[in-house]
């Protein structure tokens, strides 16, 4: 067929001259990645932000006067929001997922190059929407990051008449231009790869970047119906979600609506999210941890057969977040079941890390502490999960901190650690300058300590039973007084752990001009995207040639290899023992 | 699996082997150009988008406490006095499937390479996807002003039979309506021969959004009107 594009160009592609369309509206796929990248990560320090003030008044109530409880719903929801969604989201795949894609695949850029660019302008502007709400009448909306109705449109919640509306715009753009984003991921990864790169020879990273991508064109439609729907029920009185009902003593128009649709639409979408979230991190700290062991990657077929399966999984567990919200016995007992199916293909990952550390030759670079960093809080926050994915379990459990501190241990603190790890190993690629590895470490260790410092009395919190949500403990008989002596500790904590995120925005702009030089593949790692002809890559990213691939992308310490990587553009060589056949045949 | 691959594509074969080789493959999974396969994963998106806007609908449906209102009354017609229900919807329901067929015989005389057929058969196709959104147009004002519905409420019944009504046929015009711009578009630059040297797929990839915006009408259609 002739259908030739970028992507499949022989010819090298040469840099766009203007400013303008080399960093502004640029179709150069890295650079929409690091657009991508630095728009969430402004707004993913703005939401920490938030997260501090929150603690500030958990942690010291009646301290603060600018801390009302109308503001602190406000927090909670945009904090929550911003990080899954605009931080979290937007970072992995608009961000990893573009910059990633093409370079590991083989491939000249994204397919549809000019529809990638309009996918970040889509995010940007959704972004501005979602910070507009912070400055209109009201403030943005405080009904948590889930906005369940009826409460979330109605007289009482901060943000009910403008903020509310932001938000379903917002996420209404979003879902937009992940959709134009996504349509590129897939159709790039099946049809742009280069000569010798099949499926199962992709790096994990691109697996689960592809499969998270096929979730997300699958999930955020959920969000968008739901978003829509309430769109009406806020703006024209519709009754989608909204049941008759009384409000501060005012009957109001409403009638016949149905609040419990309106969860399952949202965690239709809300639970694939969280994988959507989690695989791309999945994928990420495979191939971190391969690198920095100099050893293949334990399992690898397993490995994306385990990705499939979270992924298809993920579709079929979404009611377990509304245990609470009153269903048949019947279905919880599905949702349970289905729940803890999701632990086996998890496990089997987890397992597959510590064994591919297991006897590898272990650096213990930044990214390879954030890595095994992340081994760690994930299994914590796992297992938590299988507590609470229990129905009788969860009932008692619901809405305290014990499910604050599982989810952010499990998609907070979790992919936030991969992307760390990500950042510190693919910063060389994409500046061509190593970050400072001393003080990469202290971020490290902050950070690590400090979430377990964070996180580990808030499962003791939640046993207690310390609601999420609340701005104040107030007198509660059954909390003893010494849970506000934790609650001020963890505040502490977090103070500390957001500030030492400041020694890595330090070491990130510093490192951009002062870095030490990385030259070419610093870690000697065998994947595609460190064997481009430039570090970092131009435009067109592979000179005039497409690059042919002859191997997997984890050929270290081979036995007999002159290095302990082998490329994968380096051919077989005559009589190699090839480790790739190996893992193909278990 | 050790050697080097030198195989570029594997299209020949069929059945399962040709799906596994297909699937193997480098370079590319799917025989087809990128964007008729971007159409299609898209579409797929759109389909959970619709799947989910009707299964809100029978939710709705299902536990609205009021009494659903007499759907084959309001989507009737009065004609020289006599009474005709679901006719209107039965012409709309018949200009979009018509409007499919010249479609179809578009993508044919695309791939046949005579654009000046295709772009009048592709015109042809937007005229009565323009003709449907009109319909629906009229559809819409005799629902509003004379029957009295509105999205917030009606005088026969469940408030959501407006709200739903509303919303999913404007969804699925709104869809119609792009689709309508999208062939006029691309009808006017295969009149102009922009796709001489390209190749004629585009005309299949527009085809595919157009039957899909069909498919999901015959859903709308027996879910709303004969339910």
């Amino acid at each position: 067929m002739q259908h030739v594009a970028i992507a499949d160009q022989v010819d090298e592609l040469h840099d766009p001259t203007s400013f303008i369309t080399k960093y502004i509206w640029s179709q150069d796929h890295k650079v929409i990645a690091i657009q991508y990248g630095s728009t969430a990560i402004f707004v993913g320090l703005i939401a920490l932000a938030l997260s501090g003030l929150m603690r500030l008044q958990l942690g010291f109530p009646d301290t603060f006067d600018f801390i009302d409880p109308s503001s602190y719903l406000q927090f909670v929801t945009m904090h929550g929001m911003i990080m899954v969604v605009y931080l979290l989201t937007a970072l992995l795949l608009g961000g990893f997922g573009n910059y990633m894609i093409p370079l590991m695949c083989g491939a000249r850029d994204m397919v549809f190059p000019y529809l990638n660019m309009l996918s970040f302008w889509f995010y940007f502007v959704s972004v501005l929407i979602l910070l507009a709400s912070f400055f209109v009448p009201g403030g943005p909306t405080g009904a948590g990051w889930t906005l369940y109705p009826p409460q979330a449109i109605l007289n009482g919640t901060p943000g009910y008449d403008w903020g509310i509306i932001l938000m379903l715009v917002s996420l209404a753009v979003f879902v937009i231009a992940f959709t134009m984003g996504g349509l590129n991921y897939v159709t790039t990864v099946l049809q742009a790869r280069t000569s010798g790169m099949t499926l199962m020879r992709m790096p994990l990273t691109v697996w689960a970047i592809f499969v998270a991508t096929i979730l997300g064109l699958l999930a955020f439609p959920a969000l968008l119906v739901s978003a829509i729907m309430m769109l009406l029920d806020k703006l024209i009185g519709t009754s989608f979600f909204m049941p008759a009902l009384v409000s501060l003593g005012e009957n109001l128009d409403y009638t016949g609506g149905s609040p419990v649709l309106f969860q399952h639409l949202f965690w239709f979408f809300g639970h694939p999210e969280v994988y959507i979230v989690a695989l791309p991190a999945f994928g990420m700290v495979s191939d971190v941890i391969s690198v920095h062991a100099r050893k293949n990657i334990f399992g690898y077929r397993m490995m994306v057969w385990a990705i499939v399966a979270i992924g298809a999984l993920s579709f079929v567990v979404w009611a377990h977040h509304m245990y609470v919200s009153v269903m048949h016995p019947a279905f919880g007992f599905f949702f349970a079941t289905t729940t803890l199916i999701i632990a086996v293909p998890t496990a089997i990952k987890v397992y597959n890390w510590v064994l591919t550390l297991w006897k590898g030759n272990i650096h213990l670079t930044v990214p390879m502490l954030f890595a095994i960093g992340f081994i760690f809080t994930f299994t914590h926050g796992g297992l938590t999960g299988l507590f609470l994915g229990n129905v009788t379990i969860d009932l008692p459990l619901s809405d305290t901190y014990f499910v604050v501190a599982h989810f952010h241990m499990v998609m907070g603190v979790s992919p936030v650690m991969v992307l760390f790890a990500a950042i510190y190993h693919w910063y060389p690629l994409m500046t061509g300058r190593m970050l400072d590895e001393g003080l990469g470490k202290l971020h490290f260790w902050v950070t690590f300590l400090g979430t377990y410092a964070i996180y580990l009395p808030m499962h003791y919190l939640g046993f207690l039973g310390v609601p999420r949500r609340y701005f104040a403990m107030g007198t509660t008989d059954f909390i003893p007084a010494s849970a506000q002596d934790l609650n001020a500790s963890i505040t502490i904590a977090a103070l500390i752990v957001g500030a030492a995120q400041m020694i890595f925005i330090y070491n990130v702009i510093v490192s951009l001009r002062h870095g030490k030089k990385a030259g070419k593949n610093p870690w000697r790692a065998t994947s595609l995207e460190w064997q481009t002809p430039d570090v970092p890559p131009h435009h067109g990213n592979w000179g005039p040639e497409l690059p042919k691939v002859y191997r997997w992308a984890y050929d270290y310490s081979v036995p007999g290899a002159k290095d302990d990587f082998i490329p994968q553009t380096q051919p077989v060589l005559e009589g190699e023992q090839s480790e790739e056949a190996e893992a193909m045949r278990k | 699996m050790t050697t080097n691959i030198e195989k570029t594509s594997s299209f020949e074969e069929s059945g399962v082997t040709g799906l596994v080789a297909d699937w193997s493959s480098d370079k590319q999974a799917f025989d087809m150009p990128w964007g008729k396969l971007m159409m299609w994963i898209f579409l797929l998106s759109d389909t959970f988008i619709f799947s989910l806007f009707l299964t809100s609908y029978m939710k709705v449906r299902m536990s609205v406490t009021d009494q659903w209102p007499p759907v084959s009354e309001i989507f009737a017609l009065t004609i020289y006095g006599v009474h005709v229900p679901l006719l209107l919807i039965a012409i709309m329901t018949f200009i979009l499937i018509t409007s499919s067929g010249s479609m179809a015989l578009a993508v044919n005389y695309g791939y046949r390479g005579d654009k000046k057929t295709t772009a009048i058969l592709m015109f042809i196709t937007a005229v009565l996807g323009a003709s449907f959104v009109g319909l629906q147009a009229f559809e819409w004002s005799k629902l509003i002003f004379d029957e009295g519905i509105r999205p917030w409420g009606n005088p026969m019944g469940a408030a959501q039979f407006g709200s739903v009504f509303f919303m999913v046929t404007g969804f699925h015009g709104f869809h119609v309506t792009c689709g309508v711009i999208y062939l006029l578009v691309v009808a006017w630059k295969v009149a102009r021969g922009d796709y001489e040297k390209k190749g004629y797929a585009i005309v299949e990839i527009c085809g595919l959004y157009w039957h899909f915006v069909d498919l999901v009408w015959v859903f709308i259609f027996a879910f709303f009107y004969l339910w």
